[in-house]
């Protein structure tokens, strides 16, 4: 796969909306809107196309001169309370379901129970770009406080008729508890919308209730539908039944890149049920049970034509022979800074140092594979399935079939997680292929091995760093070059004179995109791994040497709580252990991590303990937040320690957990997480960012503790033992 | 050639206290039938190799990869998937446990995760930490939650023992 990836790393982002918009406002939508949520109240959100833009809602063509409008977002108060907000955000894990009720609750008044989030339904909620870049917090959050408090003021008009006061005594009025009061009579939501079809639209901005003030957000509320998980009850895409569905499967190529040169499919179309059939170079089959679909898999015979594929032995010469053009020291979407002079700043210099830095491609594995269930029924296309783009996919499938994106709806049910590795949507046009061959509704669920082996990587990357630094510990020189692995934190917090920062895009021997705090954690853990060293080259303590290099007040914040709350300069650590510290910022949230390691001299290393500290602006739910900082911090633990995808000859050599170690319940240690509370400042994403700093505050801790100093990702197979 | 028909079928399994009808290839995976057939869907395909536990399900109360198993061993051994740990509406002190530590996040390991640790305080109900790792160690969570399913099935474990009426 040496051509450009569709998606690519940090450049998905960069995809233009569809012009798709469903519109309230018109008179036929309205009504259909009504039948099919029934009567009440609906509130639309109407963002310009600037905001939408910045926002992930896409952009329209300006027409007539007008700035466009479109809707972000809306939100439906029924006859009796309920309350239903659509989103075209996608649940994977994070727990957003939760928080968007908050912040809808918070604003409404009314209890986060009552409210229901219809999400990711291209045919029943607002358009979205997708789940991802930790945007759903700072932008759906704030925008659906927004439809909320609409919704309140609303409701607070049709309450002021009700009790026929005039509009200089609306303020006696108390919305509360899903009620509103007037001189100690009650009335529901509900009550108020009783028989109506009313559509408010709200565009201006709102005054929202401050942080240190909320009721509702920032607190700890429980998953909004956790019972559903908890007794097996809730329906992933891949737990989807259709009446007379059958079970795909795909025959994929001996190796990447390889074309068939001949197939036959006689033996497998004669098992009993079957439909195989081939399409161009795709050969699918659907059979009514997985265990004839395997076997009918295994009786296809196909001959191979393939070609030199790159091995995981040669990743790194590989990377650094087939830099692109592109990228470089400008800035703009590849990052990059280009301040003093390199060759200055070296040269005054007391101690220069230059390292290389590797990080391997690694697999999301998220534990539900890749799935969905495709139907079939007059020309429209429907799909279940687990993404984090469903209007994204459903783009896909209108391609790929030709259809106007009217005539297909993707539907995502809470997905079995994705961590970035579920942007794209061959999975939906597979099965939609099988089903429209089959005649039948299609179910296609991944394997492991094919999710290990036909999804897409996070990518590999070779990162050069070469500095200087005073021997007083002030740096002065920093040329940091990232080869493949992407622009995310390529920028130093650290105060230097001198600078140049550039990444250099390269031809990918794997397909590669997104994957949770996409290169941050590459240039994360190149970047400190290196200030380790030199604050070690001129005989300082790691963290005075960062402090001494450090202006950025909301960073040395979080250094600060998470050395205090590990005990950094408390105690001497004991014989075989060492610990290290690391720093980083991403996407507006800031984050400090410690990790204590230990190290029995056979090789064996032990992670004994983490403590880190985050923060990002106000805390909207610090039960889930704190869940999500001890899951990037255990997810980043397999990074570092033991994931690698290993390849040869168009294969992967590991496709399944038994030959790809993740984290399990013995490689994990206690975690201590200190959240900074800043309600002063907006709330930022927290799905990515505390992932960037474990790696590189294990492998400073190996080097306290054994002497050895290590500087590729994973760090355990390639250094101790 | 290759053909599911040529195996010979099973008509009946118990599962969740319920002796269901059916007519499976006994060649077929207990994993395939209760999802599928019986429409059981808690119980989730991760990997297809017994490295990730989320299909678990008990055979007379032993913890059991329904991915690994197929119809016809199953014989007359009992089958409780997650969707029979909840009793007459009440959530086993297990699933409360988890929904207070907050002991999940996509969930998609939770069934497994759940119907292991049920199986674990029915054969030990005073696990140390050591105990529970290593009952549980070939469970895996992607989104990372283990140290709050440890501190749920310690949770779960008090409960258990002095039980609030």
């Amino acid at each position: 796969m040496n051509e450009i990836a569709l998606f690519e790393p940090e450049r998905y982002e960069l995809s233009a909306a569809p012009l798709y918009q469903f519109d309230l406002t018109l008179e036929l939508n309205r009504r259909r809107f009504f039948e099919v949520v029934g009567c009440g109240l609906a509130v639309l959100l109407l963002v310009e196309s600037d905001e939408a833009q910045e926002s992930g809602f896409g952009r329209r063509g300006f027409r007539g001169g007008q700035r466009p409008m479109q809707i972000g977002a809306w939100l439906h108060v029924a006859e009796d309370d309920a309350v239903t907000v659509f989103t075209g955000k996608a649940e994977v894990g994070q727990n957003i379901r939760t928080s968007l009720a908050q912040a809808v609750a918070e604003e409404l008044r009314t209890p986060v129970q009552k409210v229901r989030m219809l999400m990711a339904d291209t045919e029943r909620t607002p358009f979205d770009m997708g789940t991802f870049g930790s945007r759903s917090t700072p932008d759906m959050g704030r925008q659906l406080a927004r439809v909320g408090a609409a919704a309140r003021e609303a409701l607070l008009d049709l309450a002021a008729e009700h009790f026929a006061i005039a509009a200089a005594d609306r303020g006696r009025l108390q919305a509360a508890d899903g009620k509103i009061t007037h001189a100690g009579t009650a009335i529901g939501y509900g009550q108020l919308t009783k028989g109506q079809q009313l559509v408010k639209s709200v565009a201006a901005e709102l005054a929202l209730v401050p942080a240190d003030k909320w009721a509702v957000a920032g607190m700890s509320v429980s998953k909004v539908d956790g019972r559903e998980f908890v007794t097996g009850r809730h329906k992933y895409a891949s737990d989807i039944s259709r009446p007379g569905m059958l079970y795909g499967k795909v025959f994929r190529p001996a190796a990447f890149e390889a074309t068939l040169e001949s197939l036959d499919l006689g033996d497998a179309q004669a098992v009993e049920g079957v439909v195989a059939f081939r399409d161009g170079d795709f050969v699918g089959l659907a059979a009514p049970d997985e265990l004839t679909a395997e076997r009918a898999l295994e009786a296809i015979h196909a001959t191979w034509k393939t070609k030199p594929q790159p091995s995981s032995e040669e990743l790194f010469a590989y990377l650094r022979d087939n830099t692109s053009q592109g990228g470089g020291g400008g800035g703009g979407r590849f990052g990059g800074r280009n301040v003093g002079s390199i060759e200055d700043g070296l040269a005054a210099a007391d101690h220069q140092l230059k390292q290389t830095y590797t990080v391997a491609y690694i697999a999301h594995a998220p534990l539900e594979p890749r799935a969905a269930v495709a139907e079939w029924a007059d020309g429209r296309l429907t799909v279940w399935t687990g993404t984090q783009r469903p209007f994204g996919v459903r783009g896909e499938l209108a391609q790929a079939f030709g259809l106007a994106e009217d005539r297909v709806r993707v539907i995502v049910p809470d997905t079995g997680s994705g961590y970035g590795g579920k942007h794209s949507g061959e999975m939906a046009v597979e099965a939609a292929r099988i089903a429209r061959a089959a005649g039948k509704p299609v179910k296609l669920v991944w394997t492991r091995e094919e999710e290990f082996t036909w999804a897409y990587f996070r990518p590999a990357g070779v990162i050069d760093v070469a500095s200087g630094v005073r021997k007083d510990g002030t740096l002065i020189a920093w040329e940091f070059t990232n080869y493949n692995s992407g622009g995310s934190s390529i920028n130093s917090p650290y105060e230097v004179p001198n600078q140049r920062i550039a990444f250099r895009p390269t031809k990918s021997p794997l397909r590669q995109g997104s994957y949770r705090a996409l290169a941050a954690t590459a240039n994360t853990f190149a970047r400190e791994t290196h200030i380790d060293e030199l604050a070690g080259a001129v005989g300082m303590d790691p963290l005075e040497f960062r402090r001494a290099n450090l202006k950025d007040d909301r960073l040395r914040a979080v250094m600060e709580a998470a050395a205090d709350a590990f005990g950094w300069g408390a105690r001497k650590d004991e014989a075989g252990h060492g610990r290290g510290i690391a720093i980083g910022t991403e996407k507006g949230s800031y984050v400090a991590t410690c990790a204590e390691v230990r190290a029995n001299g056979n090789g064996a290393l032990q992670v004994v303990r983490v403590a880190a500290a985050f923060e990002c602006g106000a805390v909207v739910n610090p039960l889930h937040l704190k869940n999500q900082v001890e899951g990037a911090i255990v997810m980043g633990l397999g990074g570092a320690l033991h994931e690698e995808i290993k390849f040869a000859d168009g294969r992967i050599s590991n496709p399944a957990f038994s030959g790809y170690r993740v984290p399990r319940f013995r490689d994990v240690p206690p975690i201590e997480v200190v959240l900074v509370n800043r309600q002063d400042l907006p709330s930022a994403g927290a799905g990515e960012t505390p992932i960037i700093a474990i790696a590189p505050a294990i492998g400073n801790a190996i080097f306290a503790a054994t002497g050895t100093r290590l500087r590729s990702l994973p760090l355990v197979p390639k250094g101790l033992g | 050639m290759p053909n599911s028909n040529s195996n010979s079928n099973v008509t009946e399994l118990n599962v969740n206290g319920e002796s269901r009808r059916l007519d499976a290839n006994g060649q077929r995976t207990l994993l395939s039938v209760l999802r599928d057939d019986l429409e059981l869907t808690g119980t989730k395909y991760g990997c297809g190799e017994g490295q990730c536990g989320a299909c678990t399900v008990l055979l007379d109360g032993v913890p059991t990869r329904a991915c690994l198993t197929s119809l016809e061993e199953v014989g007359a051994r009992k089958v409780t998937t997650i969707e029979g740990i909840e009793s007459n509406g009440k959530l086993h002190p297990v699933q409360e446990a988890f929904l207070e530590a907050d002991a999940l996040q996509c969930g998609y390991c939770t069934s497994g995760m759940i119907v292991a640790g049920v199986a674990l305080l029915r054969t030990n109900p005073m696990p140390s930490e050591a105990e529970i790792v290593h009952a549980m160690n070939g469970n895996l969570c992607r989104c990372g939650t283990y140290r709050r399913i440890l501190a749920a099935i310690q949770l779960a474990a008090e409960r258990l023992r002095s039980p609030t009426p």
